[in-house]
């Protein structure tokens, strides 16, 4: 069974974690990674940087220029990978834009993938009908988990074709936003919480966009089965760099 | 049956699409389930014809350029396109994507600009239907086009700077989404070119396909034909192009000729000749023609003109280039500057920079005597006065 899978099937709510590989300096990819883990992380979401992400507000926009100015590759990403699963078990996920994925070749991305031990790629702007209809057998032929998002904005069908397509969990997006743009959840996220909650979906959802601290997180996981938290850990590790992972973790969620 | 233009999920052959983050998803498939209904209601069309006439100054003219086609010894035609209402063809795109705006219920709107003239069109349709109108324009052409900047001020829009990047077009674009994605109910986003995720690129090449329906019957009156042996355009994003091409786009006897911006030289690391440089790849929701790196990252384009200083091209454009259908030639920002003096000293007609590439197109290649070549003259160059005069040092 694939890690996600069975971290999903695990009692109690579910902190998952995105960075951008290759920030703040070149070689603290795998060093946060391994950190996340031992302060009870439960996912992490290794964000290969884009020159140009669309999706992303200005803290994930900067975090991504800098990996890119430090020299960060798909290449060099996997190269730094290559052993991680000597020393870390939790889920692991790519997530990143199609573009760069579509120039190393997609399925020898995912056989990559694979070989490494990722579990799960997000790539916010490969489509679901693209997906299905070019690229859902080589994603499943390497073992690896398709995550869709839904936002606020989907409507009921859509997301139920997403859940159907889906095989791990879907990615709720907080609100009609990028990354990193809101502060606190207010009557229309806890409606579209119970609105999604209500639709009874195959797969489980985690939230992400606009968690910072332990109550947004509170928030998010009331209904959903676990939260993401992006820009606010990148803004910590711009701030205080990445000797005190553990500090920051414990503002959110307690060991 | 056309090949030339988009099928019903927007590609052009292995080009276009919709690669667009699920936030974007209800904006564009609300776009895409209407625009061509919309587009073919016989009171959206009247409105859209009336304002094209009245409001921004057509049909606009088709001039032989007498001691130009002298000079060359072909008989050149002249689209006039810099006499649209605002100084480029950008405004038939944006008074048709207003109309449409309205009558998707949507009050506030944004839009990228590079060159200004995308930016002043949208400014200019937005004062004229009383709505709000958000501008993001890359920090380099903000500098390097300061009138435009005015004029969208003085239209009462906003204009945002775009901080990220190379500051110039394509993170104009990537500022543009990035509000549409946070403003996903009452915006509407007006792209300048025929780029972006479907339906973009064919909705905007058929708002500015006015242009090659107008030539058509121009010609024809003029030579008894209705279509010319060849028909040039510049291309940054390709909406003047496209708008030039679209009627004779599936018609073999005419040749179509694109010409790109090689800014220092094709091969000098400063150019924005994405059909020579470009590979295969995904760029504002499209997949098309971009200049990238090995490892797919977006390269920062350069040209001495604002307008075609963008790392891509649209999707029909990269079919017309794969396919063979399109001849592509890239001209250097001196070809370009040169050819904008002269054009401006021997037939009175100052153009666009983006438009001086074109003319530079005789340096080379040959045309025949008797051929009948239309070139689309896109814009005026008032907007780039300041840029002449530097240039020649006049
Ligand atoms: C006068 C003029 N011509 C051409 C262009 C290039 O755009 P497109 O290729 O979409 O026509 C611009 C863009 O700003 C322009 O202002």
């Amino acid at each position: 069974m694939n890690r996600i899978n069975k971290k999903l099937n695990e009692p109690g709510k579910l902190l998952s974690i995105y960075f951008t590989a290759g920030y703040p300096k070149m070689a603290d990819t795998v060093h946060i990674i391994q950190e996340l883990e031992k302060n009870g992380v439960d996912m992490v979401e290794i964000g290969l940087p884009f020159s140009d992400p669309l999706a992303d507000g200005p803290t994930i926009q900067q975090s991504s220029t800098a990996a890119l100015r430090n020299g960060m590759t798909t290449e060099k990403l996997f190269a730094q990978l290559k052993d991680i699963r000597k020393t870390v078990s939790i889920p692991l996920i790519l997530m990143g834009y199609f573009n760069p994925m579509l120039q190393y070749g997609v399925e020898a991305f995912c056989e990559k993938c694979n070989d490494i031990g990722i579990d799960g790629i997000i790539m916010p702007d490969l489509p679901l009908d693209v997906y299905l209809e070019e690229y859902e057998t080589t994603f499943k032929k390497f073992g690896l988990i398709n995550v869709f998002l839904i936002t606020p904005q989907t409507s009921d069908d859509r997301i139920r074709q997403i859940d159907k397509a889906s095989q791990g969990f879907i990615y709720m997006v907080s609100s009609a936003s990028v990354t990193g743009s809101k502060t606190g959840f207010g009557k229309t996220q806890t409606e579209y919480f119970d609105r999604i909650a209500s639709l009874k979906l195959h797969n489980p959802q985690i939230v992400g966009f606009g968690i910072n601290n332990a109550d947004t997180f509170q928030q998010a996981t009331g209904k959903a089965k676990g939260a993401i938290i992006g820009s606010a850990f990148i803004k910590y590790l711009t701030e205080k760099g990445v000797a005190n992972i553990g500090d920051f973790i414990k503002t959110i969620r307690p060991l | 049956m056309s090949t030339y233009h988009a099928n019903e999920k927007g590609y052009y052959g292995e080009f276009g699409g919709a690669f667009i983050p699920e936030m974007l998803y209800p904006n564009t498939e609300e776009l895409r389930q209407n625009y061509i209904k919309i587009m073919e209601d016989p009171g959206f069309k009247a409105e859209f014809d009336q304002l094209l006439k009245d409001y921004v100054g057509r049909p606009t003219p088709l001039y032989f350029a007498k001691r130009l086609s002298d000079k060359y010894r072909t008989k050149i035609y002249l689209k006039r396109e810099d006499l649209c209402h605002t100084g480029a063809h950008k405004v038939n795109n944006t008074i048709g994507q207003i109309l449409m705006a309205k009558k998707l219920g949507k009050n506030r709107i944004i839009a990228e600009t590079g060159a200004g003239q995308h930016g002043v069109a949208t400014a200019t349709v937005c004062a004229l239907m009383g709505i709000e109108c958000v501008v993001y324009m890359g920090e380099k052409d903000i500098a390097r086009q300061a009138p435009n900047v005015a004029r969208m001020k003085m239209l009462g829009a906003t204009v945002r700077p775009a901080l990220s990047g190379s500051r110039t077009l394509k993170d104009a674009t990537n500022e543009a989404i990035r509000d549409w994605i946070n403003n996903p109910v009452n915006t509407h986003y007006i792209i300048g070119s025929v780029v972006g995720p479907h339906p973009y690129p064919d909705m905007v090449a058929r708002f500015q396909s006015v242009i090659s329906e107008e030539i058509k019957w121009q010609l024809l009156e003029k030579e008894g034909r209705d279509y010319p042996d060849f028909v040039i355009a510049c291309v940054g994003g390709g909406s003047n192009a496209a708008g030039a091409y679209y009627h004779y786009l599936d018609r073999p006897e005419v040749g179509i000729i694109a010409v790109e911006a090689a800014g220092k030289g094709v091969h000098s690391g400063e150019s924005a000749a994405t059909s020579a440089l470009g590979r295969v790849g995904i760029i504002h929701g499209s997949k098309t023609l971009l200049m990238q790196t090995q490892d797919g990252q977006i390269t920062e384009p350069y040209s001495i003109s604002a307008g075609l200083d963008y790392p891509g091209v649209g999707p029909m454009h990269a079919h017309l280039y794969r396919s063979g259908r399109g001849e592509f030639i890239s001209i250097t920002d001196d070809e370009a500057m040169t050819a904008g003096l002269m054009v401006s000293q021997m037939e009175g007609i100052i153009p666009a920079i983006e438009t001086s590439h074109a003319f530079a197109i005789f340096d080379h290649r040959r045309f025949r005597p008797d051929d009948i070549i239309v070139i689309n003259l896109s814009g005026r160059g008032d907007k780039d006065l300041s840029t002449y005069i530097d240039y020649f040092k006049l």
